[in-house]
């Protein structure tokens, strides 16, 4: 996280003063869930991508499916829950605490 | 007068007309020629927005007149359109202002700077259309400029000052007056000349609107633990701006007027020994009382409020530390407080160690009718001592 900032750094009436700003508010730390996807079973119907509220889950280049971006996944599970082949599990959060 | 190319009235010269106070607001509001105006209908303040309709029917504004359905949605389209970059003014009362009291606080949270004409009328319950100021006092702490005015003609005056500096300071402004008393009373009032005033009241530039698709803006995102203290920390300083600024754009209305525009309005203060303190239209009936007492050389003088938010807490204090006694009337209460007035007053005479005998006096409510005779008495009893520290006007306590 990024220093915050002052009453007097931000702007007005807690106005946001430009585009795409969004993508500075990492909605990862919310996760109580990850998905974790067997790579095995995935036919990269990108079906999680589509159903993702976040769109954290990138498309390569080849138009295969990349990897899950873990700043932006609440963990909300839709990802395994749409999966044809139900090759995303959901593993709690705690277990990958150090 | 002539007429414009879209048919609309022009008054080259100023005039004056007898009128009332809800047709002055509408008189300051057609030389505005605000963008927007979202208003629904109550007592007393429909006069203010019938008014207005008018002009806007008669296609002598340009207005777009949004009639709702709600006080609540009044002020909501009045942020909408605000927010979009647009010149905003509204109308309300008593109920109204209460209803909207939600929408009220975004006005003012988002800096968005509507002015509202505030008709003064007592809150239910028990229902009474008629004048006080709890209505207004329920949204003293909401972030708005509160002015408050004595007649017909501050109405008018107060209006154009509160576009100004609402705009300029980017904070939504209140202009009050007396319900029926000042909303539907008819005095003479000067109108000055629409070029001038529309000099004066100049072109809303709204840096942040959300039209703008160069400057793309999102107003109203939330805030939690980590930026809303900030934000609304921001909302003190520029408050205490708006007093240097009332009096800067006062003086430049001045110009036209030529009249003052203080902070508060100091008469026969000079050698008084007992001052009353008060706001609105019973400034003028204390006026009265005080012209009366003078001729029989009783040392009596008034301070009236102009700006009640920001509170000019130094300079009022400043003006009332060497008057020995001091009553502040109320129009309105603070259940298990003190009155608000008083409690302002009281306040900033703590910092200049004031020694003298304050007093607390409530009248009027729910347009309880007070007389030249009730403030003499009030000056008497205050010169006699025999004032109570918490005392009423007019109520029949036993």
């Amino acid at each position: 996280m990024s220093r915050l900032k002052s009453a007097k750094e931000i702007p007005i009436g807690g106005l946001i003063d430009e585009a795409g700003s969004s993508r500075k508010f990492k909605t990862g730390d919310w996760r109580s869930f990850r998905p974790l996807i067997e790579e095995s079973k995935c036919i990269n119907c990108m079906m999680c991508d589509v159903f993702c509220p976040e769109h954290c889950i990138s498309v390569k280049e080849d138009g295969k499916r990349g990897e899950i971006d873990l700043d932006y996944c609440k963990g909300c599970g839709i990802c395994a829950n749409v999966c044809p082949v139900k090759c995303i599990k959901m593993e709690e959060e705690a277990k990958f605490i150090k | 007068m002539y007429k414009d190319g879209r048919g609309g009235k022009v008054h080259k010269m100023s005039k004056t007309t007898a009128m009332t106070g809800a047709e002055s607001a509408a008189e300051a509001m057609r030389q505005i020629n605000p963008d927007v105006v979202a208003a629904y209908p109550i007592t007393p303040q429909t006069a203010i927005a019938q008014n207005f309709a008018n002009y806007v029917a008669n296609g002598i504004v340009d207005t777009e007149l949004v009639r709702v359905e709600s006080e609540h949605s009044a002020m909501s389209c009045c942020v909408g359109a605000s927010a979009a970059g647009a010149r905003v003014m509204t109308a309300t009362s008593s109920a109204g202002l209460a209803l909207m009291w939600e929408i009220v606080g975004v006005a003012a949270g988002l800096r968005l700077p509507i002015v509202m004409e505030v008709v003064n009328r007592a809150l239910s319950a028990p229902i009474n259309i008629h004048c006080d100021h709890s209505d207004s006092m329920g949204t003293r702490d909401l972030g708005w400029i509160q002015i408050f005015s004595e007649n017909a003609q501050e109405v008018y005056e107060h209006t154009l000052i509160a576009v100004r500096l609402a705009e300029k300071l980017l904070i939504p402004a209140m202009v009050c007056q007396d319900g029926f008393i000042t909303s539907h009373g008819v005095e003479n009032v000067e109108i000055f000349d629409d070029e001038g005033v529309k000099k004066f009241v100049g072109e809303h530039k709204y840096p942040y609107g959300l039209l703008d698709i160069k400057k793309p803006v999102t107003h109203g995102p939330l805030q939690l633990q980590d930026y809303y203290f900030e934000t609304r920390s921001q909302q003190i300083p520029v408050m205490e701006e708006a007093k240097k600024e009332f009096v800067k754009i006062g003086e430049e209305l001045g110009k036209i007027t030529k009249k003052k525009y203080p902070l508060f309005d100091e008469y026969e203060m000079k050698d008084a020994e007992a001052v009353i303190v008060v706001m609105n239209s019973t400034a003028g009936t204390t006026k009265t009382a005080i012209d009366a007492m003078r001729k029989e050389g009783k040392k009596v003088g008034l301070l009236k409020l102009r700006l009640f938010r920001p509170f000019p807490y130094k300079e009022v204090s400043d003006a009332l530390k060497h008057v020995k006694k001091i009553a502040v009337l109320d129009r309105s209460v603070s259940f298990g407080a003190n009155p608000p007035l008083y409690s302002e007053v009281k306040n900033g005479l703590y910092d200049v160690k004031y020694t003298g005998k304050l007093h607390s006096c409530v009248f009027g409510l729910g347009g309880r009718n007070i007389f030249v005779e009730d403030i003499i008495g009030v000056f008497n009893r205050l010169l006699d001592g025999k004032l109570k520290d918490h005392d009423y006007i007019g109520l029949r306590e036993e």
